[in-house]
C-alpha cells in the first residue's frame, strides 16, 4: 500500500525534533530566523501529516525513544486522536507561519524572538499529543505554557505584559495542581504510564483525589468558566499570529489532555459530568454575551473563544449512552474551532493592520477594501455558529443528536441557543463591515499573503464539514 | 505516623500555603515565591511517598523531581524577567486588578 | 449511469463556479462578467431541459455522499424539485439581464453578481435536496448568501434591515434544525419519499404534531406566514433585482417549497391530514392571505405594497397544500410558478419606474403609463394576473384552489379567495388608474434620458418577457409543457393511487 519509507519510518519523533532544531537554529541565526522558521514549519507539518497517514492506514503506533522503554525511558504514543491533533496543528501551524512571516516584517526585533518561541511551542504541542505517560504530559504542558506566555509578552505593551504575567501565574498554578495529581497517582499505582494506569486504577478515593486535582488544574489552563478571566486579556492583547495560535492550538492541548485522562480512567458517577456540562453552559452564555458587548474586534474574538470552549464540555453529560456521538462531536468541534478561530484572529490582525484600529463600530465598509479578509471572517463565523455547511455544524449536529437520542432536552437547548448567540455577535461585526461609518479613517495596504492565509484557514473550517465520514473513523479505538 | 504520611502532609501543607500566597498576595515577587513553595511541596510529596510498598529507593520519582526542579527554575526565571519588564512598563510590580490591595500587603509585612 | 449521478452537481456548479470567478474579477471586467453570468444561466437551463426529459421518462438523477454519521448529503431531481429549479433558473436568466442594466455604473458589481450567483446556487440546491438535512444545509446557505445583497447599499437603513432579516431567518433556521434533529432521533431517516416517511412508524401523534409545528414555523419564516412576515417589507431596501428575484422567487418560495416538502414528502399529505395539522395550517395561510392584502392597501411606497402583496400571494401555495385534496394541490403548486412570473414582473416594473423616473411611491405614479407605456403594460398584465382576471395565469391558480376547496368540502376557501381577489383589485386598480388616466406631472422626481426609448433595453425586455409568459401560462394552460401540465404529473405522485 504505502512505500516503506512512509509506512515504516519513525515520523513520530521527527515531529518533535524538527521544530526543536528550528527553535535552536532560528535563535542562533536571528537574521535568518524567518526563512529558517518557515522552512522548518513545512518540514514539521510533513512529519505530522505522515504520522496521520501511518495511523490512518496502520492503526495506533508506539515509539520507544532511544530504545529504553518504560518505565525509565520515554514512550511516544500516537492513536487516532493524537494523529488528528497533530494534523490540525500542522495545517494551522503552517498557515500561521506564512502569515507571521509577512506580518512581522514591520517589526524586525520581534521577528528574532517570535520564531524560536513559536518553534518551541510547536515542539511542545507535538510532544504533548504523542506523550504516553502522565509525567511527560506535565513536562510538555509546562513547555507549552512557558513558550505561550513569552509569546504573549512579545507585544511589549503594558496590557500585553500584565496579560502575560497573569497567564503565567494561572498556567503554573494549573500545572502544579496537575503535578500534585501525578504524584498521588504514582504513589497509589506505581506507574505513570497511561495505559498501565488505565488497567490498574479501579476507582475509589485513591483515584478520585488525584484525578480531581488534575482536572481542576486542566480546567484552569483550558480557561473554562469561571476560570476564564485570564484568557481574554492574554489572547486579546497579543500580536495577531500569537493570538491565533493561542486560541486555536494552545487551549486545545489542555483540553486534549483532559480527554485523555477521562478516556483512561472513565470516572464513574453523574455529578462531575453534569458539573462540567453546567460550567460549559455558563461559559457559552457568559462568553457570548460578553462578546456581544465588546467594542473591540480582538476582544470579541477572544470572548468567543471562552464561549466556544464551553461547547466542548457539553459532551461530558451527553457521553453516558452515546459516547461515540458525544465525544466525536466534541472533538470535531475542537478541530473546527481551531481552524475557524485561527482564521478569525488572522483576519482581525489584517483589519487592524489596514485601518490601524479594531473598533467594531468603525469598520466602515471594510468589505470593499478587504473582501478576502472579510470573507475569511464570515466563513469562520459560520463555522463557529454551527451553520451548515461547516465543521462546526457537523460537530454541533452530533452533539445535538446525542442529546436528542437520550431525550436530554436541556442540553439540546443550550447547544441551539449558543449557536444563535454566536451568529448574533458574528453578524454584528459583518453588519458594520458592510456599511459606512460616520467617520473617515486612514487606510494602509495589507499584503495579499495575509489575506489569503486567513481565507484558506477559514475555508478549511468549512471544508471540515465534508470530511467527517473519513475523519471520524480514526477515533474508533480511542473513545471509551 | 509513617514517614510517607508525614512527607505527604508536609508537602500538601506547603502546597496549600503556596496557594494562599498566590491568590491573596498582590506583589508579584510574593506570587512567584508562592509558586516556588507550591512546587517544593509537590516535589516533597513525590520523593517522600514513592511507590506504594517499594522496599528500596525508587529512582523514578527522583528523576521526576529533578525534571520538576528544572522546569520550576525556568518558570521562575521567565516570571522574574517578565516582572521586571512589567514593572518598567507600568511602574508597579502588581497586576492591574490587584492595585487597590497594595495596602493589605503593607499591613502583612 | 455516471451522468445521472453528476448532472445534479453540474446544475449546482453552473451557477456556483461563475459566482466564484466573478468575485475575483475587477469591477471593470464588464464583458467577461456578463458572459459568465449569462453563460452560466443558459447552461443551467440546458442541463435542466436534459433532466426534465429524463424525469418524464422515469430516470432518477441522484448524487449521494456520506455527510454526518448515519446521514448522507443527497441531491435528487424529481418532478417537484425540477419545477422549482426551473422556475429559479429561468427567472435567474431574466433577472441577470435586468440587473446588468439596472446596476450599470454602480459600485461593487462583482460582489453583487457573485452573491447573486451563490443565492441561485443555494436555491437550486434547496430544490434538489433529497433529504431534510440537505434541505437544511441549503436553507441556511440561502440566508447567508442573501444577507450581503440585502445590505448591499451599505447605508445605516440597510444595516438595520439586514439585522431584522437575519433575526427572522436565522431564527427560522434554528427551528428547522430543532425539528429536523428531533424527527431524526425518532425515525432514524430523513429521506424525502413520496407520501412521506413518518407514516406507519407508530410514533406518538402528539410529538409528531409538535414536530410538524416546529418545522412549519422554521420554513414559515421564509414563506412569510403571519406573524413571521415582518422581515419581508423591511428587506425592500435592497436593490430592485434583489427584491425581484429573491423576495419574489428565491427566498419566499424556498419557504413555501419547504412547506410542500414537509407536508408531502416528510409527513405525507394523507397522514398529515389524519394528524389534524393541515386544517390549522390552511387557516393560518388564509389569515396571512387576508392580512397581507389588507396591509398592502395602506402602503404608499410601491415596493412595500408589492412586498405585502407577496406576503399574501405566497400563502396561496401553503393554502393549496394544506387543503389536502389533489385539485387544491395542483392549484397551490402551480401558483408557485405563476406567482413567480407575475410578481417578478411587478418588481421589474417598479425598478424601472425608480431607475428611469425616480418614482418610488404610488402617489407619484400619475401619468406613468404615458411616459413608459411598455413598462406599464407589463405591470398591468401582471397586476390583472394577481387579481385573478382570466385569461392570466393567476386565474388558473385561483380556479384550481377554489375547486379544490369545494372538492374536500372546505367551502370557506372560496370566500377567502373571493375576499382576497377583491382586496387585490382594491390595491392594484388605483395604481393602474392613476398611471394610465391621470395627467403626468410637470417634472418627474429624478428623470434619466434614454433618447427615444422609454428606458434601457436591458430593463425593458425582462418584464415584457415575464409578463408575456404569465399570460401564456394562462392562455395555453392545458397545452403540454406548461407549468400546469407538469404539476399534474407531480400531484399524481403525491397521492396514494
Amino acid at each position: 500500500m504505502l512505500p516503506e519509507y512512509l509506512a515504516g519510518a519513525a515520523w513520530m519523533p521527527w515531529a518533535i525534533v524538527l521544530p526543536l532544531w528550528g527553535a535552536l537554529l532560528s535563535f542562533l541565526f536571528p537574521r535568518r530566523a524567518a526563512p529558517i522558521g518557515l522552512g522548518v514549519a513545512f518540514l514539521t507539518a510533513t512529519a505530522a501529516l505522515a504520522v496521520l497517514l501511518q495511523v490512518a492506514l496502520g492503526g495506533p503506533r508506539r515509539y520507544q525513544v532511544g530504545g529504553w522503554g518504560a518505565p525509565l525511558g520515554i514512550d511516544l504514543v500516537a492513536d487516532g486522536l493524537s494523529a488528528l491533533m497533530l494534523a490540525m496543528t500542522a495545517v494551522i501551524g503552517v498557515a500561521i507561519s506564512i502569515y507571521a512571516r509577512v506580518y512581522l516584517v514591520a517589526a524586525p526585533d520581534k521577528v528574532r524572538r517570535f520564531w524560536p518561541l513559536w518553534m518551541f511551542l510547536w515542539a511542545a504541542l507535538n510532544a504533548l499529543f504523542q506523550a504516553g505517560d502522565v509525567f511527560n504530559l506535565y513536562v510538555t504542558l509546562e513547555l507549552l505554557g512557558l513558550s505561550a506566555v513569552a509569546l504573549v509578552a512579545l507585544a511589549g505593551s503594558g496590557p500585553a505584559l500584565s496579560g502575560a504575567m497573569r497567564y503565567l501565574l494561572v498556567s503554573l498554578f494549573g500545572s502544579l495542581a496537575y503535578l500534585l495529581g501525578v504524584a498521588l497517582l504514582y504513589h497509589a499505582y506505581g506507574t505513570v504510564d497511561l495505559a498501565l494506569l488505565g488497567e490498574r486504577a479501579q476507582g475509589g478515593i485513591q483515584l478520585a483525589v488525584p484525578l480531581g486535582a488534575m482536572i481542576a488544574g486542566l480546567l484552569l489552563k483550558t480557561g473554562l468558566f469561571p476560570f476564564h478571566v485570564w484568557l481574554p486579556p492574554a489572547h486579546g492583547s497579543a500580536r495577531a499570529p500569537v493570538s491565533a495560535l493561542l486560541s486555536a492550538l494552545v487551549v486545545k492541548a489542555s483540553f486534549y489532555l483532559l480527554l485523555r485522562l477521562w478516556f483512561t480512567f472513565t470516572p464513574a458517577g453523574q455529578g462531575l459530568p453534569i458539573l462540567l456540562g453546567a460550567l460549559g453552559t455558563a461559559a457559552i452564555f457568559w462568553g457570548s454575551i460578553q462578546a456581544l458587548r465588546q467594542r473591540r474586534l480582538k476582544l470579541l474574538v477572544a470572548y468567543s473563544t471562552v464561549a466556544q470552549l464551553g461547547y466542548l464540555f457539553i459532551a461530558f453529560p451527553l457521553a453516558g449512552m452515546e459516547p461515540a456521538l458525544a465525544w466525536g462531536g466534541s472533538i470535531y468541534l475542537a478541530l473546527s474551532h481551531a481552524f475557524a478561530k485561527g482564521a478569525m484572529f488572522l483576519a482581525a490582525g489584517s483589519i487592524m493592520t489596514e485601518s490601524g484600529h479594531d473598533e467594531i463600530g468603525e469598520l466602515d465598509l471594510v468589505v470593499e477594501r478587504m473582501p478576502l479578509t472579510l470573507a475569511a471572517f464570515a466563513l469562520a463565523g459560520i463555522s463557529l455558529a454551527g451553520l451548515p455547511p461547516s465543521g462546526g455544524f457537523v460537530g454541533k449536529w452530533m452533539l445535538l443528536q446525542a442529546a436528542m437520542e437520550q431525550g436530554l432536552w436541556g442540553w439540546a437547548l443550550v447547544l441551539i441557543g449558543g449557536g444563535a448567540l454566536t451568529a448574533a455577535y458574528v453578524f454584528r461585526v459583518l453588519g458594520f463591515a458592510f456599511t459606512t461609518s460616520p467617520h473617515r479613517h486612514e487606510s494602509h495596504s495589507v499584503p495579499g499573503t495575509m489575506e489569503w492565509t486567513a481565507l484558506l484557514l477559514a475555508l478549511g473550517a468549512v471544508l471540515l464539514g465534508f470530511v467527517a465520514p473519513w475523519a471520524l473513523p480514526l477515533l474508533d479505538g480511542v473513545l471509551p | 505516623m509513617s514517614s510517607a504520611l508525614l512527607f505527604a502532609c508536609a508537602g500538601l501543607g506547603l502546597f496549600v500555603i503556596g496557594t494562599w500566597g498566590l491568590v491573596l498576595r498582590a506583589h508579584l515577587v510574593r506570587k512567584v515565591l508562592a509558586i516556588n513553595i507550591m512546587a517544593s511541596g509537590v516535589s516533597l510529596m513525590l520523593v517522600g511517598t514513592g511507590a506504594m510498598g517499594a522496599g528500596e529507593v525508587d529512582p523514578v520519582p527522583q528523576a521526576m523531581v529533578i525534571t520538576g526542579i528544572v522546569v520550576t527554575i525556568s518558570a521562575t526565571a521567565l516570571a522574574l524577567a517578565l516582572l521586571l519588564r512589567l514593572a518598567h512598563a507600568t511602574g508597579r510590580p502588581t497586576l492591574p486588578e490587584d492595585r487597590e490591595r497594595d495596602l493589605m500587603d503593607e499591613e502583612g509585612r | 449511469m455516471n451522468a445521472n449521478v453528476w448532472l445534479p452537481v453540474m446544475v449546482l456548479a453552473s451557477s456556483f463556479i461563475p459566482g466564484m470567478i466573478i468575485f475575483m474579477l475587477p469591477e471593470r471586467a464588464v464583458v467577461l462578467r456578463t458572459t459568465l453570468n449569462l453563460g452560466g444561466a443558459v447552461l443551467k437551463i440546458i442541463l435542466l431541459v436534459l433532466m426534465m426529459i429524463g424525469v418524464s421518462h422515469g430516470v432518477t438523477y441522484e448524487f449521494r455522499v456520506p455527510f454526518v454519521p448515519g446521514l448522507d448529503f443527497v441531491l435528487h431531481a424529481d418532478a417537484l424539485s425540477l419545477m422549482f429549479v426551473n422556475l429559479s433558473a429561468v427567472l435567474w436568466l431574466a433577472t441577470t439581464v435586468y440587473a446588468i442594466g439596472y446596476l450599470e455604473d454602480s459600485p461593487n458589481r462583482s460582489r453583487f453578481f457573485g452573491y447573486f450567483s451563490l443565492c441561485v446556487t443555494a436555491t437550486v440546491g434547496l430544490a434538489m435536496a433529497g433529504n431534510l438535512l440537505t434541505f437544511l444545509v441549503f436553507y441556511e446557505a440561502l440566508t447567508l448568501t442573501t444577507y450581503p445583497l440585502v445590505v448591499h447599499r451599505g447605508t445605516e437603513a440597510a444595516r438595520r434591515a439586514g439585522r431584522t432579516y437575519l433575526i427572522y431567518t436565522l431564527g427560522g433556521g434554528v427551528l428547522l434544525l430543532t425539528g429536523t434533529i428531533w424527527l431524526y432521533s425518532l425515525t432514524g431517516t430523513l429521506e424525502f419519499v413520496d407520501r412521506g416517511f413518518v407514516a406507519g412508524l407508530g410514533l406518538d401523534p402528539n410529538v409528531l404534531r409538535m414536530i410538524f409545528a416546529v418545522l412549519i414555523m422554521g420554513v414559515g419564516v421564509k414563506a412569510a406566514l403571519v406573524p413571521l412576515h415582518a422581515w419581508l417589507p423591511q428587506a425592500m431596501v435592497a436593490p430592485a433585482p434583489v427584491s425581484a428575484l429573491l423576495h419574489a422567487v428565491a427566498v419566499v418560495k424556498a419557504g413555501a417549497f419547504g412547506v410542500v416538502r414537509i407536508v408531502y414528502d416528510v409527513f405525507g399529505i394523507e397522514f398529515a391530514a389524519s394528524l389534524g395539522v393541515t386544517l390549522p395550517l390552511a387557516v393560518l395561510a388564509a389569515v396571512t392571505i387576508i392580512y397581507g392584502s389588507t396591509r398592502a392597501l395602506f402602503q404608499d411606497d410601491l415596493k412595500r405594497r408589492l412586498a405585502f402583496s407577496t406576503v399574501s400571494q405566497v400563502s396561496y401555495i401553503t393554502l393549496g397544500v394544506a387543503i389536502a385534496g389533489p385539485i387544491a394541490t395542483i392549484g397551490g403548486l402551480v401558483h408557485l410558478v405563476h406567482q413567480g412570473f407575475m410578481k417578478i414582473t411587478l418588481f421589474f416594473c417598479a425598478g424601472n419606474l425608480a431607475e428611469t423616473l425616480g418614482v418610488h411611491k404610488v402617489s407619484e405614479m400619475a401619468g406613468a403609463g404615458r411616459r413608459m407605456p411598455w413598462t406599464m403594460t407589463a405591470f398591468t398584465l401582471a397586476a390583472f394576473g394577481m387579481i385573478g382576471v382570466p385569461p392570466m395565469a393567476g386565474f388558473i391558480s385561483k380556479w384550481y384552489l377554489g375547486l379544490g376547496g369545494l372538492e374536500v368540502g372546505q367551502d370557506w376557501v372560496v370566500l377567502v379567495l373571493a375576499g382576497s381577489s377583491l382586496l387585490n383589485a382594491a390595491y392594484f386598480l388605483p395604481i393602474l388608474r392613476t398611471a394610465w388616466f391621470d395627467p403626468p406631472p410637470e417634472e418627474w422626481p429624478h428623470e434619466r434620458d434614454f433618447g427615444r426609448k422609454e428606458t434601457a433595453w436591458a430593463l425593458l425586455l425582462p418584464p415584457i418577457a415575464t409578463a408575456l409568459a404569465a399570460l401564456a401560462w394562462g392562455l395555453f394552460a392545458s397545452m403540454p409543457g406548461t407549468p400546469l401540465d407538469w404539476v399534474h404529473l407531480i400531484a399524481a405522485r403525491k397521492y396514494a393511487p
